[in-house]
């Protein structure tokens, strides 16, 4: 018998036989007989009225079967298709184009060859109109409508009509306003967490298959959440006629998602719509151009935050004001009561009595999304926010950084704490964390080494980033997409031989479910790891789950997974008291095998019982040994770390080089220690990213900049940091296992602690901050601006 | 277009075809062949996804035609087993947790073994360096940099 290899235990990933052998099934290795392909002709211009689409060239192009317009479209009413935030955007537009690299038409052909030869020749007159890229500019009075054909407003009179979305608040403001007055120190930053695409090496795609005699669509797509997938599908085409039962969507391996997998997008509508006009397989795989140029965005968010607090360092009220730039429609993808996603987690690891942030939500010319690049819903955005002001705060009142945090931090006797801003935070110990990152680090040492540097001019600087993590989403009390509440599931199933197949609502894109769902049902019934199969992504047989996004996996459907498995020892219970002859009450369970009390060598394994489940179980009892868990979350977790980086400057340069990094996570119990570190090392670097490479940004006209890898930089082996890391373990008390999740912590924290260590390297020439990216040119012209550039 | 009469070896196997000009190896690996282990993650040769062996030297096979490798070997990932032993930067991969999503690993093995041909013993900054053509979004590359050095030190035995 193998280990059995629960918690805790360092499993090598059972997804890897096949990837390292090139085995794995991605969506464009898949070949459907009689497949054809579909690519997309696309706006040059950030916005324009179409004021014609001619396709004769094209059609004579070899190979090129037909051009769909949104005119095509329209004849079954599927050219607009909603958003997760009950709005609508387009699948292909009839009047005007509103971002671009917008979907215009699409073509098919019998190669991807010819379907872009085909976009090539197909003729599209716009006439260009003036484009909105500010979303300040986009809000002024005599700003130009955005999309002025858009659903919602059918019935809005003209005057009503803006490009404001929503404003969302939190918090009281009148007391909020009344600390501030009486504060005797106050700090305010205005900070812009720019745009950046999610950028898995694997773009998006699909193959739609229509079955005109079955009446059965099958969709392999890229999608980080099938089951939700399928039931839009099924609500936006029922007047098509077809059937939820009759949608299979199927997610296959997924090379990467960060949350740009969350999203539909117009082109796996136009693939459906394609194969059910031509009756043939349609497959539809983005370019990397295309991917970075239209996929839902991450961040973007102009923000003015102000704290409030007393000489001696104690932080009384924090107000937030933010401005978000959604594109041309809100497409994010937030529980419906969370239109800012979970950015009230902006108190972060701090007690304050006082808070008050406010968010309005404003339509651009450019791309939709909103929640993308691997952060739970806006929490690097609160993150960002609230630790760039402790340290401002903290040099403010001439105090340590790290002492600063240690005197406002949540202390671990307050929990379960409850925010100012309404979240129950379920356990923490926030200064446990610090000190162990200090202790690596070697704290005290390096401050005395930046005091000497500054003596001789050199430029070093140390920063810190305390961040509290909110994930887990969620209880169906609050949380909901489209409505469809967000729980998730397991379907567990023991074999008579005491093997076991478990399938999950969720779809790993490389967090490794295959191996750590495996051993958290070994955990809860001793059955090894190596004997548990697991499968997800298929709705044809998987459970139904709202899917994986938001570090929602292992406190969600991770628990579904464990309250399973214990109904199913429930049941095994039953049937073990039947073969030993004694009551319930007289068994006591060791992983593994139940035995009678006082009587160890009076015992039934759990393979044991399994056999018996489906050949000797008692009277009255039905056959089999399985259970199912839908499971509600309580409440959200909230993980939570302390990171250290320690930055060099050139000042010749305005490079800034990332000397070391310390991480110290805590995530609860760890499944598999092993692949929390490797997510740990990838969401640092999704950390790290940001705060000095990628960025997303535009011109007056709206063209994008960054829509390749030539200029959307992603880290390479060399610029990457050697990341050091850490572990303390604070148990959710709620989880059925203690686990919290991990996968977007890191990203969350990461990068305001190098913003910190920039400006911390900067403070004495008179640098208050930094935005991201924090580039050599921005850098250079910072020290140029204070006098401190080196100049040849 | 004109089209062309290729010979390549793949794997050890002869693969003759008509193709067209501008078919790109990748292409021609994974439609023609049906070798879907190669993969296709920028079409601008920024992120070695599709990366190949053309006569032992790692080559982009997006950024390539199949016209050029005529009369070449090409060694892809599902050349690396051989009788079913995994090669040793493959077991490093699986050792060292060097993987993740897997989409970024084959191009990450193959660059990897043109680098070891050439630097049988590299230094942590070597294998930097060596694998800096090719991206990864998941590992932060840590765990990448051992699987080389576990390859490198199997490969040495």
């Amino acid at each position: 018998m193998p280990e059995i290899q629960g918690l805790g235990h360092s499993r090598k990933r059972v997804e890897d036989a096949r990837f390292i052998r090139g085995r794995g099934n991605y969506v464009d290795d898949l070949k459907v007989p009689g497949m054809i392909y579909l690519d997309l002709v696309r706006s040059p211009l950030a916005r324009a009225k179409i004021k014609s689409i001619n396709s004769e060239k094209a059609l004579e192009v070899p190979g090129v079967l037909a051009v769909l317009t949104g005119e095509t479209l329209k004849e079954y009413d599927v050219h607009n298709m909603p958003t997760l935030m009950n709005e609508h955007q387009m699948v292909l537009p009839l009047d005007t184009v509103e971002y671009q690299f917008q979907e215009v038409a699409g073509v098919l052909a019998t190669s991807r060859y010819a379907a872009a030869d085909g976009v090539a020749a197909v003729e599209v007159d716009y006439e260009p109109l003036e484009p909105v890229v500010d979303p300040f500019k986009a809000l002024e009075p005599d700003a130009p409508l955005i999309w002025p054909d858009r659903p919602k407003w059918a019935d809005v009179p003209e005057e009503e009509r803006s490009n404001h979305i929503w404003h969302w608040e939190k918090g009281d403001k009148e007391a909020t306003d009344k600390a501030f007055e009486e504060a005797e120190v106050t700090v305010k930053e205005n900070l812009y967490i720019p745009r950046l695409s999610a950028a898995a090496i694997e773009t998006c795609g699909c193959v739609a298959k229509w079955d005109a005699v079955e009446g059965q669509l099958t969709l392999w797509m890229t999608t980080q959440a099938p089951h939700a997938i399928r039931t839009v599908f099924a609500l936006v085409t029922a007047h098509l006629g077809l059937s939820e039962e009759k949608i299979r969507v199927i997610s296959p391996d997924l090379g990467g998602g960060f949350g740009g997998k969350v999203y539909v997008y117009p082109g796996y509508v136009i693939a459906v719509a394609a194969s059910i006009v031509t009756g043939s397989p349609v497959k539809w795989i983005e370019d990397r151009t295309e991917n970075l140029g239209t996929n839902a965005f991450g961040r973007d968010y102009h923000i003015t935050a102000e704290l409030a607090g007393k000489k001696d360092g104690t932080l009384t009220a924090l107000r937030i004001k933010t401005t978000a730039d959604h594109g041309y429609v809100d497409a994010a993808a937030n529980p419906l009561k969370w239109p800012a996603g979970l950015f009230n987690i902006c108190t972060g690891s701090y007690d304050f009595k006082n808070a008050f942030v406010e968010v309005d939500g404003v339509y651009t010319n450019k791309p939709p999304g909103g929640i993308v690049y691997r952060c739970s819903f806006r929490v690097t955005e609160a993150v960002h926010t609230i630790e760039r002001l402790a340290d401002l705060m903290a040099h403010e009142v001439q105090m340590d950084p790290a002492e600063f945090r240690k005197k406002n931090f949540i202390k671990p006797e307050q929990f379960p704490y409850q925010s100012v801003l309404g979240w129950e935070y379920d356990s923490g110990n926030y200064a446990g964390a610090l000190d162990l990152a200090m202790d690596m680090i070697g704290y005290d040492e390096l401050r005395k080494e930046q005091a000497e540097k500054r003596e001789r001019g050199e430029f070093m600087g140390i920063g810190i980033s305390s961040f509290t993590e909110i994930v887990g989403a969620g209880p169906s009390h609050s949380f909901d997409i489209i409505g469809l509440k967000m729980f998730d599931s397991c379907e567990l199933r023991v074999h008579p031989t005491g093997k076991v197949i478990a399938r999950f609502g969720t779809k790993s894109q490389g967090q490794g479910h295959e191996t750590t769902f495996a051993q958290i049902i070994a955990e809860e019934l001793g059955i090894p790891a190596d004997h548990i199969k697991i499968e997800e992504g298929d709705t044809d047989t998987a459970p139904y789950g709202l899917g994986t996004y938001a570090s929602r996996s292992t406190p969600v459907a991770g628990a579904a997974g464990a309250m399973a498995a214990r109904k199913v020892r429930d049941k095994a219970k039953k049937i073990a008291a039947h073969l030993l002859e004694v009551s319930e009450e007289d068994l006591e369970w060791e992983q593994g095998k139940f035995f009678v009390k006082g009587s160890p060598d009076q015992a039934k394994t759990i393979q044991e019982i399994a056999f018996a489940a489906y050949t000797d179980y008692p009277q009255g009892m039905e056959a089999g040994l399985e259970a199912v868990s839908y499971y509600d979350p309580p409440n959200l977790t909230y993980p939570f770390g302390s990171y250290i980086c320690v930055v060099d400057i050139d000042r010749g340069t305005g490079e800034v080089k990332v000397r070391r990094f310390v991480a110290v996570d805590d995530c609860g119990i760890r499944i598999n220690p092993m692949i929390v570190e490797g997510q740990i090392h990838g969401g640092l670097t999704m950390g790290f990213a940001p705060a000095l490479l990628e960025e997303i940004s535009y011109d007056e006209n709206g063209n994008m900049y960054g829509s390749s890898f030539q200029d959307y930089l992603l880290p390479t082996s060399v610029e990457t940091p050697k990341w050091e890391t850490g572990t303390t373990v604070t148990p959710s008390p709620h989880h059925p296992q203690g686990l919290k999740g991990v996968g977007e912590s890191a990203t969350v924290g990461a990068p305001v602690a190098i913003v910190n260590a920039v400006v911390d390297a900067l403070w004495h020439i008179g640098v208050r901050h930094v935005d991201i990216p924090m580039t050599p040119p921005k850098v250079w012209a910072l020290l140029k601006e204070h006098g401190a550039a080196l100049e040849q | 277009m004109s089209n062309h009469h290729i010979r390549v070896t793949v794997n050890g196997d002869v693969q003759e075809a008509d193709v067209d000009a501008r078919l790109l190896l990748v292409h021609f690996i994974r439609e023609d062949l049906n070798l879907t282990g190669t993969h296709i993650g920028c079409d601008t040769s920024h992120c070695g996804a599709c990366t190949v062996l053309v006569n032992g030297t790692a080559i982009k096979s997006c950024t390539y035609f199949a016209v050029q490798a005529d009369g070449a070997e090409v060694s892809t990932v599902e050349g690396l087993a051989q009788n079913g032993d995994l090669h040793p930067i493959q077991e490093g991969f699986r050792e060292m947790h060097g993987l993740q999503c897997g989409f970024c690993t084959p191009g990450m093995m193959i660059a990897s073994i043109a680098l070891l041909e050439q630097n049988p013993n590299p230094t942590e900054d070597e294998i930097r360096w060596g694998i800096s053509g090719n991206l990864c979004r998941c590992t932060g590359y840590i765990n990448i940099v051992k699987a080389v050095q576990y390859a490198a030190e199997k490969m040495q035995e």
